[in-house]
């Protein structure tokens, strides 16, 4: 085991308690809350050093040299370099960074058939307008509930516009068990496959409303295949 | 047998040291010989400058207990789990998951033994994933000493509710208070109105059960 501590190579630096970097903006501005409303309580000069300590949302908290702690926005901290003269990179999403985001994630209600729907979505960019994307819906219907999983392309056109139309196309597994006090008919397992038309439109750099419809055609095992609508209308955000 | 894997390791760590950075001979000695001029192989030791990580605590976990008045089944003590994501410091969403047993109906009462729905039936769980958005950010003050982040919310969601061996699509409207104890610690007031419809009774009708609880949950 001691030998193998000696084969390390250069030991990556060691993780500081905090990370501190060196204000370069005329002042940095010290709120007593993460937030826009807190009042401002005190002022950190150009030139001196503070330590960053937590994040939540756009807002940082940091400690000033002489210990005094508070929050601050991420925009005036991105201006500051690290001691060795580095200029600092924090995450954040800004009008740029939307057609760099990969993953989204959200939730959607709707129509499905007359049954009203609950559903989960996830999608990766594949493209800037390609979008591989996967859904779960609960059916919540007056005559029966069921389960539903779909996974599918989404294509946005002009997707740097802030609102975009798209259109999908996919296919999935929709489960359906009919309430036994009114229909007496088992569970049943099809296949389906949709095509879709939406819009979307970003609220805010990282926050989407989307509104969709969506064809399905469910593949029964009988003579007839079931067409049904969906309409849903939720919100997605992108990680 | 260990002879030879010792050995094997000492040779290894040998040819790794060799392999290393050979400080003591990149330095050429300086103001040695006198006709050539010595030339001074810089050493320039690139550091590795990372972009501050920290982490970005946008996740809120907790548990919350209260009470939900059940649509004609009485009142009864509901619980759960609560996660929420940040988005801004203005939205978030949030999803929920209790639980609750609910009571008799008045008319199960009056009649005597008659009995609308079994044991199994009146458990009453409901899931939902709303949309929240901190309408009065501010601070409160406790005593004359401790003041704390505070923030008044609006939700509104939608979910299912699993009630009488049925699944209800439920809408869900809400408020509530989060006071931040600490940095990571916030403690939950709040109230919830569940909307489904339902038919239990006869004729098909809205539901209204609403819900008081307090809760805590940890950022991370």
């Amino acid at each position: 085991m001691l030998l193998f501590a000696a084969l390390a190579p250069v030991a990556a630096t060691a993780a500081a308690d905090a990370e501190q970097v060196v204000v370069q903006d005329p002042y940095l501005e010290f709120h007593t809350g993460p937030g826009r409303g807190y009042p401002i309580f005190y002022v950190v000069d150009r030139g001196e050093a503070v330590s960053l300590l937590r994040r939540r949302t756009d807002w940082i908290k940091v400690r000033s040299d002489r210990g005094r702690e508070g929050w601050v926005h991420r925009s005036q901290l991105e201006r500051t370099l690290t001691p060795q003269g580095e200029q600092v990179k924090l995450a954040g999403p800004a009008p740029e960074s939307r057609l760099e985001h990969r993953w989204e994630t959200g939730l959607v209600t709707g129509d499905f058939g007359g049954a009203n729907i609950v559903s989960a979505t996830g999608s990766y960019a594949l493209t800037q307008s390609l979008h591989a994307r996967l859904d779960v819906t609960h059916l919540l219907g007056s005559y029966s509930n069921g389960w539903m999983g779909t996974a599918g392309l989404l294509h946005a056109f002009m997707p740097q516009r802030r609102v975009s139309p798209f259109v999908s196309l996919g296919g999935g597994i929709v489960h359906i068990s009919p309430k036994a006090t009114i229909v007496q008919s088992g569970d049943r397992t099809d296949p389906a496959a949709y095509s879709g038309l939406g819009v979307r439109g970003y609220l805010t750099n990282r926050f989407l409303l989307q509104a969709e419809y969506r064809k399905f055609v469910v593949l029964t095992s009988r003579d007839d295949n079931e067409e049904i609508d969906e309409w849903t209308m939720g919100f997605t955000y992108f990680f | 047998m260990d002879h030879g894997l010792h050995l094997l390791l000492l040779s290894a760590a040998v040819l790794a040291c060799g392999l290393c950075p050979p400080d003591a001979l990149a330095q050429a000695p300086v103001g040695e010989g006198s006709e050539t001029p010595q030339v001074v192989v810089p050493q320039i030791d690139r550091r590795d400058v990372k972009p501050p990580r920290i982490d970005a605590e946008n996740f809120e976990v907790g548990a919350f207990v209260g009470t939900i008045a059940i649509e004609d089944f009485g009142s009864s003590m509901t619980y759960g789990a609560r996660a929420a994501y940040h988005f801004t410091e203005d939205l978030f969403a949030e999803a929920t998951f209790g639980t609750a047993k609910a009571g008799r109906t008045s008319y199960e009462d009056l009649s005597g033994s008659l009995e609308l729905l079994t044991d199994s039936e009146r458990q009453f769980t409901y899931y939902d994933l709303s949309v929240g958005w901190n309408v009065l950010p501010g601070e409160v003050f406790l005593g004359g000493r401790r003041a704390m982040p505070s923030s008044v919310y609006v939700s509104l969601g939608a979910g299912s509710t699993r009630f009488a061996g049925d699944d209800n699509f439920t809408l869900i409207a809400g408020a509530g208070l989060r006071l931040l104890v600490t940095d990571s610690i916030a403690a939950h007031l709040g109230v919830r109105d569940q909307m489904f419809e339902s038919d239990l009774l006869g004729s098909k009708k809205l539901t209204q059960n609403l819900q008081f609880s307090v809760g805590l949950t940890a950022f991370f």
